[in-house]
């Protein structure tokens, strides 16, 4: 055993910077890639020698592309299936050079490279000039927010270092690349196979006085890390491990940008809730007086709040997030499956996870040509779009142009992530899509012809729901049974809708779903209680931690019809006011009355204040 | 930030996303330096507390003084400790080189049937009880959808194309040319019945970030990393019959950091000790698509 005794700062303080190398197919990626290694001395001993060998025993030429396309299948096909990694280092700095594929079966491979770079290399074949992915990337490279990219024109020996063949690739690439907003910082004239002015000057282009491929790359600036921006901390987790006796509630998340410090004053959107940061968390180190961006980290809060996971922690003196239910954005379809309207996708920005709508296609473009399409309804595999999305919950978000960190999103579909896109805008809307859903079903509903005061006249009542809020284990079920018992037994036109009772039977699909299951339960929970109240029940159910959009959402689906609001123990509402608080239920004692008992007693008396249980004196 | 504090952060971020997402999350600790690192992270992303069940596969082929090392920390740390082992093949002796078995057939069995089987709840589990620190036996246990893994990408080829969070379907095999796409760290966190994900919390990391860590933060390693005279250490550690030491004198981590950044390692491969690589010129990828971590 061997505690190192050491606790000198060792780490080297080199830069590290990750770079993307994008292309056509077969434009030669690998190649570059493979002779950069291989130039900077950056193979491991023995590499080099043995793809060779393995070529010699296979009888194909050797090629620098094999080194990275280490995988079988790729070997067999030749080319890249996956953006693989490899580590180099220059005098400068080290790096991570992602070899991301070409072929546009792969191109969620290819994006899922790219999203992690800082820079791109760009490749074009000289030989077969722009193709179809060189545009598509480009563009791509723009939505995925890379904005310095290097153009390489390869294959340069195979036109015989021409430079009119390259200088006529650069005219036309640039100004493709104008049209989405990319300005490269260089193109070069390179041959990878040969190893042209990828480490050295090439003595076949002495007409190329710029910077060699290292050059270039070396030149490119690393992007601070946004500590000067407002604070943006996705609330991750919320942990309590009070059964390893550790009774600190932590907001667990990673500052994506600003800074924050003990004492400061926090908001949680899209809730709204404020709470001052009362101590900064670490573990196997002193607890930090701040924190800033690019850490992991956790903080309590001097009141106890409930933050769920997808809030977004801000500074009250900073500028906030923007809440929303309508999301204007740029997106990218990566599915079989094209994105449809009316379809229920579900939306992961930064922590967030909720259930999402495409309601509105405003044009398709397609991302090779940069044509766009504005009669489209639906968005096709490999498609970029400009659309609207909307959710039922509002979601703290920013626009991708400010806060790039909570500006983004994935769509997933079918357990998949299927799409991704960028914020344009924060649309503030009149009608929330609940809103919209509900005047549509109304207009649509086909009426019985039994008004419902003939009914409320029937049965003695006037239909409500009555819905019971309150943390797990506060005894709401226990007590929304027995209420349903009293008022069955004083003779009303009472049900008890379980949790359980929905999950096994209206809902029993959510739970192989993949969808966000508490969002669309609730959801349904709205529609069966709009059903319930519509037929003259008193519909009376259980939710825990209801918090106020939630109750929105309940409260909107049930419409037009009545809603009655107890709270039992803790509530995590605070816009939103019960009708009645209750304290939580405890255990029935020998001596007093039935806990239970008294809290029906008290909805009973809420009941009949509000004209629900009209009492009829002769 | 620094390099190591860029790792962390990213590392942290990944492990509470897959206890967010994961009921059923499990963590393998090969007990090797690179999963003992894994391990400190997860204390760093729970302020001290690790809380998720640890899994390791003995193949009762291992260097003793590993053992030893797992329980030990496994009673300090407080930690929720899973063994699972091959019982059949044990018993059958199907095993390398005191068995009838090759170097890969016996990983095969060893480790990946184990592992599957452990991982799935089909063999028992062997379960640390941390008021008597025994394993006791047990049957019937769920399945875990979610297995964090200590892989990093600049191990060996087939592991540098994998994703932060790689599904596997119902026979554990992963699908290379498929995988899901993956950016701005949102993760494939959503999975059919049936399937799981592996969660690569190290991926980005190098074997010397590795080393730094364990400098840096006062991990304990097994001794069998250092030199204890003979001029022998190992580097990487697996299964006592195919792993074989190097020659090297570094004595402590700090040597270890210092071989690998500018000595005799700087560019030899890791797993250059590890035999059952080289078995049929793809050994690792053969063995990973099947299952192997």
């Amino acid at each position: 055993m061997q505690i190192s005794a050491e606790i000198s700062d060792t780490t080297n303080h080199r830069e590290q910077m990750d770079i993307v190398i994008i292309g056509h197919v077969d434009h030669g990626k690998s190649t570059l890639v493979g002779r950069l290694l291989a130039d900077t001395g950056a193979l491991p001993q023995g590499k080099l020698d043995a793809v060779r060998e393995q070529c010699r025993r296979n009888a194909k030429p050797f090629e620098y592309a094999f080194l990275l396309d280490a995988l079988k299948e790729e070997q067999s096909q030749g080319i890249t299936i996956d953006s693989a990694r490899c580590f180099f280092k220059s005098a400068r700095r080290d790096y991570i050079i992602i070899d991301a594929p070409g072929h546009l079966e792969f191109l969620k491979n290819m994006i899922s490279g790219a999203a992690r770079a800082e820079a791109g290399l760009l490749v074009i074949d000289a030989h077969e000039g722009v193709k179809e992915n060189s545009r598509r990337h480009g563009y791509l490279m723009s939505l995925l927010g890379i904005r310095q990219i290097a153009v390489c024109v390869n294959k340069m020996d195979l036109v015989n270092f021409d430079r009119a063949a390259f200088e006529s690739i650069r005219a036309e690439y640039s100004a493709f690349l104008d049209r989405v907003g990319i300005r490269p910082a260089a193109f070069l004239p390179i041959s990878a196979l040969n190893g042209d002015n990828i480490v050295t000057r090439s003595a076949q282009m002495p007409w190329h006085d710029g910077p060699t491929v290292l050059d270039v790359v070396d030149s490119f600036v690393k992007e601070p890390l946004p500590v000067a921006k407002p604070l943006r901390m996705p609330v991750q987790d919320v942990y309590k491990f009070t059964e390893q006796g550790d009774d600190r509630r932590i907001i667990a998340g990673r500052i994506e940008t600003g800074s924050v410090a003990v004492g400061d004053d926090v908001v949680f959107q899209p809730s709204g809730k404020r709470a001052r940061v009362a101590s900064i968390e670490a573990f196997n180190a002193d607890s930090p007086a701040t924190a800033e961006a690019g850490q992991s980290t956790g903080v309590t809060l001097d009141t106890q709040l409930y933050v769920r996971p997808g809030e977004v922690m801000s500074r009250l003196t900073q500028p906030q997030p923007r809440t929303t239910t309508r999301l204007r954005a740029s997106l990218f379809w990566l599915s079989h499956q094209p994105m449809i309207q009316g379809k229920r996708y579900k939306l992961k920005l930064a922590s967030a996870r909720l259930p999402v709508w495409l309601t509105e296609v405003k044009t398709v473009l397609d991302a090779s040509s940069l044509e766009s399409d504005s009669q489209r309804r639906q968005i096709e595999r490999h498609d970029v779009a400009e659309c609207v999305l909307e959710t039922l919950k509002p979601v703290a978000c920013d626009l991708a142009g400010d806060i790039p960190q909570l500006g983004r999103f994935v769509i997933i579909d079918n357990y998949e992530i299927a799409g991704g896109g960028i914020v344009l805008a924060a649309e503030q809307m009149s009608a929330s899509l609940a809103d919209r859903h509900v005047q549509a079903r109304e207009k649509a509903w086909d009426r019985s012809r039994i008004a419902s005061a003939a009914r409320s006249s029937r049965y003695n009542q006037r239909a409500t729901l009555v819905l019971i809020a309150g943390p797990a284990g506060s005894g709401k079920a226990a007590l929304a049974k027995r209420l349903e018992e009293k008022l069955f037994s004083g003779g009303r036109l009472a049900y008890f809708l379980g949790v359980s009772n929905s999950l096994m039977g209206i809902n029993v699909d959510m739970n192989a779903s993949g969808l966000d299951d508490r969002d669309e339960y609730l959801r349904r929970l709205g529609e069966v209680s709009h059903l319930f109240t519509d037929a003259g029940l008193i519909l009376i159910t259980s939710v825990s931690d209801l918090d106020d959009d939630e109750l929105d959402i309940i409260a909107t689906l049930n419409q037009p019809n009545d809603m009655v609001i107890v709270t039992v123990g803790e509530s995590e509402l605070s816009r939103r006011k019960p009708d009645l608080r209750l304290p939580a239920i405890g255990r029935a004692t020998g001596a007093k009355a039935d806990p239970l008992d008294s809290a029906c007693l008290a909805i009973q008396e809420l009941l009949q204040n509000r004209r629900y249980l009209p009492e009829y004196y002769l | 930030m620094d390099r190591l504090r860029e790792l962390e952060s990213q590392s942290v971020f990944i492990l509470r996303e897959a206890y967010r997402e994961f009921k059923q999350l499990v963590m393998l600790w090969s007990i090797g330096k690179d999963s003992t690192v894994m391990l400190w992270l997860a204390r760093k992303a729970f302020f001290g507390h690790v809380p998720f069940p640890l899994m390791h596969v003995d193949t009762h082929h291992k260097i003793p003084e590993m053992i030893e090392y797992r329980d030990r920390f496994a009673m300090q740390w407080k930690l929720h400790m899973i063994v699972g082992q091959h019982e059949a093949a044990l018993a059958a002796k199907k095993t390398f080189p005191d068995g009838a078995a090759t170097r890969l057939q016996c990983c095969a069995a060893l480790k990946t049937e184990a592992l599957k089987n452990t991982l799935s709840g089909v063999w028992p589990r062997w379960v640390l009880d941390l008021q008597t620190g025994q394993y006791s036996r047990t049957t019937g246990g769920q399945p875990f959808t979610g297995v964090i893994v200590g892989a990093r990408a600049d191990e060996e080829g087939s592991r540098s194309k994998e994703r932060y969070f790689s599904p596997r379907d119902k026979q554990s095999e992963w699908d290379v040319a498929d995988q899901p796409p993956e950016l701005w760290n949102q993760f494939k966190t959503d999975f059919a019945p049936g399937t799981h994900v592996r969660i690569h919390p190290l991926l980005d990391w190098t074997e010397l970030n590795v080393w730094e860590y364990i400098e840096r933060e006062s991990i304990p390693v097994v001794s069998l990393y250092f030199d204890h005279g003979a001029g022998r250490r190992y580097r990487s550690l697996g299964c006592g019959p195919c792993t074989k030491p190097v020659e090297s004198t570094a004595k402590n981590v700090r040597e270890i950091i210092e071989e690998l950044r500018g000595g005799k390692f700087a560019n030899i491969a890791e797993r250059s000790g590890r035999d059952q690589d080289k078995e049929d010129g793809y050994g690792l990828e053969t063995l990973r698509r099947d299952g192997y971590m």
